[in-house]
């Protein structure tokens, strides 16, 4: 079926407009970027209605590509339904934001290193989900990797983003080091890295083993997909450009690590604890990420800060055994949060790159359809009945409730935050009197047309895509029970939020600065986001740079391994000063030493007993 | 017919070979420091051909001639620096030419 012509397409675009579009005028540049996304798209299209209804993968070897003793790789593309999923978000999606970044790059500068660095992710992306072994995925999540790097650090001429850069790819190294480990200890016990063959031996390896590569693979995922200790990256990666926000930050990048977790369902399927870890790392950030999300004043902030909560949602759908839940609220996330990330950008673009929702306001009549799409994300994510993200949470959280109710509590309690912090930063967008001094202006259509089209995915994309059932098969899991009542409670929190929201930030906008002065300490605390920057600073940064100055640096390097060399050099010449007195220039000294070494000669030979024979 | 043992032969190369060590270490004149070089140089001579009598083998003689032929050409390069050494310092004391220390 060609599937390796659904990664080379990007691919492609990437070289031609990073290698030969030096000259190309912008439309060039666009025609090469977005026609590669789009033919893979229409290629995915193809080879999913090719392969009609998956019930088995399909695999297809290309060639070998690393074989040492009983170590062998092949270069190996396969498509199952898991596969098929990720194919379509990260395609669809992914081709929706390539055109929209048209319209919102159109000002700015390094527009071709933009798009190439776009289509580079793209071709990482689609071979970490095409990828049939655990190596070529490695591949394929270090590569989005360095391209998360290449475009948070984008603007390269201002500080904080190409710190917020680095600290992405340093995070993610911790992240990478516990993946690591767990291909080790997957190849040790399995001989392989297919992935047939590794969950075909699963299920007979000892627990032990299987909860250990299952807790390393979710420390590779906690890298990736932003969760705690780990997701003190996400929120700073914002410094990149928008597009690169929605699109890696939120839809598809930062899902890689649910997606490998889902991957992996067998081997957590007969390794309990770390599956249960892994729900309870996944509520423990949806709540405090909300929590942070409550006050922070920075409108693409906001949205990270919910990113790094519905992650955490999703990892609570892998970790209760409910994988297809999981992968479903991936689907739906990739769409209303791609959709509220790009009308932020419409926003910012609006007002000239104002980010700050403390000098926005009242900007629905300047530009109703951003706020109309952005609307349509808005409800979705909340939860409103029969909206994308409803259908997806709630699967979620019935699930949690069979495995245990105090998650299904923190969640509904994240549910009700999530609804008001999105909720409030509507409303100090749109409502109320504009605080600033800029002139709104709405985006071009071609901004527009990706927005619409992701608000009706997000309106309609829930009941559209049956993606559990679609998985069903794929997981072997059992469907979970309809709960109306748990349903209900789950969609109640999520009003109470609009409502408080609508209370705070609409009727009485006084109430919500009375309210943070009334429990002042708590405020700071949220508003700084717990300090944890500061924290981590202070107790892993500071001594690690400490010691290596101290240490590493002064003690090993400058006293020691310089000290060596450059000792050497010294003593050499202490002993040449020595011996420079001997090199008097006169004749007749030299003679006498010469002399006195022949004496000292046949002296020791006839001390010896002459020359031996 | 008697024959002189070859040890005279090596006491007279020795003694040669002392006088000639001597003249270079503690004379200061260039041309007497060059003579007892030479000195140096047929003494062993001396030693070497006493030798090829005594074993009746012709190496020793060999080595002879090789020397004087090294001893007829360090001569003539010995003196032609002696003679520029003189003509650009004006003496021929020894220890007045120790500029390659510097």
């Amino acid at each position: 079926m060609q599937l390796w012509l659904i990664p080379l397409f990007p691919l492609a675009g990437f070289l031609v407009n990073g290698l030969l579009g030096r000259r190309f005028s912008r439309s060039l540049v666009n025609l090469f970027a977005i026609a590669s996304v789009l033919l893979s798209f229409v290629w995915v299209l193809k080879t999913l209605y090719g392969l009609g209804d998956l019930p088995a993968a399909h695999v297809e070897h290309y060639f070998t590509w690393i074989r040492s003793g009983s170590l062998d790789i092949g270069c190996d593309f396969s498509v199952d339904r898991l596969t098929a999923v990720m194919l379509l978000v990260v395609t669809g999606i992914g081709s929706l934001i390539h055109i929209y970044a048209i319209g919102y790059m159109a000002h700015e500068g390094g527009y071709r290193r933009f798009f190439a660095y776009l289509n580079l992710f793209m071709f990482f992306m689609l071979t970490l989900v095409l990828a049939a072994n655990f190596a070529l995925l490695f591949v394929g999540w270090e590569g989005v990797g360095l391209c998360s790097y290449l475009l948070i650090g984008f603007y390269f001429d201002k500080p904080f983003a190409t710190t917020a850069g680095n600290k992405a790819f340093i995070v993610n190294r911790i992240g990478d080091f516990g993946f690591s480990l767990a291909m080790f200890l997957i190849f040790v016990n399995f001989q392989t890295f297919d992935f047939a063959r590794v969950f075909a031996q699963a299920p007979g390896a000892p627990v032990g083993t299987l909860t250990l590569i299952g807790l390393l693979l979710l420390v590779g995922a906690c890298g990736k997909s932003a969760q705690l200790p780990l997701y003190v990256w996400l929120p700073d990666a914002m410094a990149g450009p928008t597009p690169v926000s929605a699109l890696i930050h939120a839809a598809t990048m930062v899902t890689a690590g649910v997606y490998m977790t889902a991957r992996a369902w067998v081997i957590y399927a007969h390794a309990p604890a770390a599956m249960h870890t892994i729900a309870i790392v996944g509520i423990a950030t949806a709540f405090f990420a909300a929590t942070i999300g409550l006050a922070q004043n920075d409108i693409k902030k906001v949205f990270a800060y919910s990113t790094v909560s519905q992650l955490g949602y999703m990892f609570v759908g892998v970790g209760s055994g409910a994988f297809g839940a999981g992968i479903y609220h991936l689907v739906t996330h990739a769409f209303f949060k791609a959709l509220l990330f790009l009308g932020a950008g419409s926003v910012i673009h609006a007002l000239s790159g104002e980010q700050d929702m403390s000098k926005m306001g009242g900007l629905w009549k300047k530009i109703p359809w951003t706020f109309g799409t952005m609307a349509c994300a808005a409800m979705a994510i909340a939860g409103v009945p029969w909206l994308s993200g409803f259908y997806s949470k709630d699967a979620i959280l019935v699930a949690a409730y069979q495995q245990a109710p105090w998650i299904y509590w923190l969640g509904v309690a994240t549910a009700g935050m999530t609804a008001f912090y999105v909720f409030r930063a509507m409303f100090l967008t749109f409502f109320g009197d504009y605080r600033g001094d800029r002139h709104p202006h709405e985006s071009p259509p071609v901004m527009l047309v990706p927005l619409v089209i992701l608000a009706l995915l997000s309106l309609a994309g829930g009941a559209l895509f049956p993606v559990p059932e679609f998985l069903r098969g794929f997981f072997h899991a059992a469907e979970a029970p309809e709960d109306f009542t748990l349903m209900a409670i789950s969609v109640a929190s999520g009003f109470i939020g609009i409502a408080l929201a609508a209370l705070m930030y609409l009727f009485k906008p006084g109430m919500a600065g009375a309210f943070a002065g009334r429990i002042g300490g708590l405020y700071k605390l949220v508003y700084n986001k717990y300090f944890v920057d500061e924290a981590y600073d202070a107790a892993l940064v500071r001594p690690l740079v400490g010691g290596s100055r101290a240490v590493l640096w002064k003690a090993i390097d400058a006293a020691g391994i310089d000290g060596a060399v450059n000792g050497v050099g010294a003593r050499a010449r202490d002993v040449g000063a020595l011996l420079q007195r001997i090199q008097s220039g006169n004749i007749r000294s030299y003679a006498t030493w010469v002399a006195l070494g022949a004496v000292l000669l046949i002296f020791v030979m006839g001390l010896a007993g002459g020359i031996v024979r | 017919m008697q024959q002189v043992p070859t040890s005279w032969f090596l006491m007279l190369a020795a003694a040669l070979f002392t006088l000639g060590v001597a003249g270079f270490l503690f004379r200061r004149n260039i041309v007497t420091v060059f003579m007892s070089i030479e000195l140096m140089l047929n003494a062993v001579n001396l030693s070497f051909v006493a030798f090829a009598h005594q074993h009746r083998q012709v190496d020793g003689h060999l080595y002879a001639f090789f020397v004087m032929v090294v001893a007829a050409a360090e001569a003539a390069v010995g003196l032609a620096i002696i003679l520029t050494v003189f003509r650009n310092r004006g003496t021929l004391n020894i220890d007045d030419v120790d500029s390659m220390k510097d």
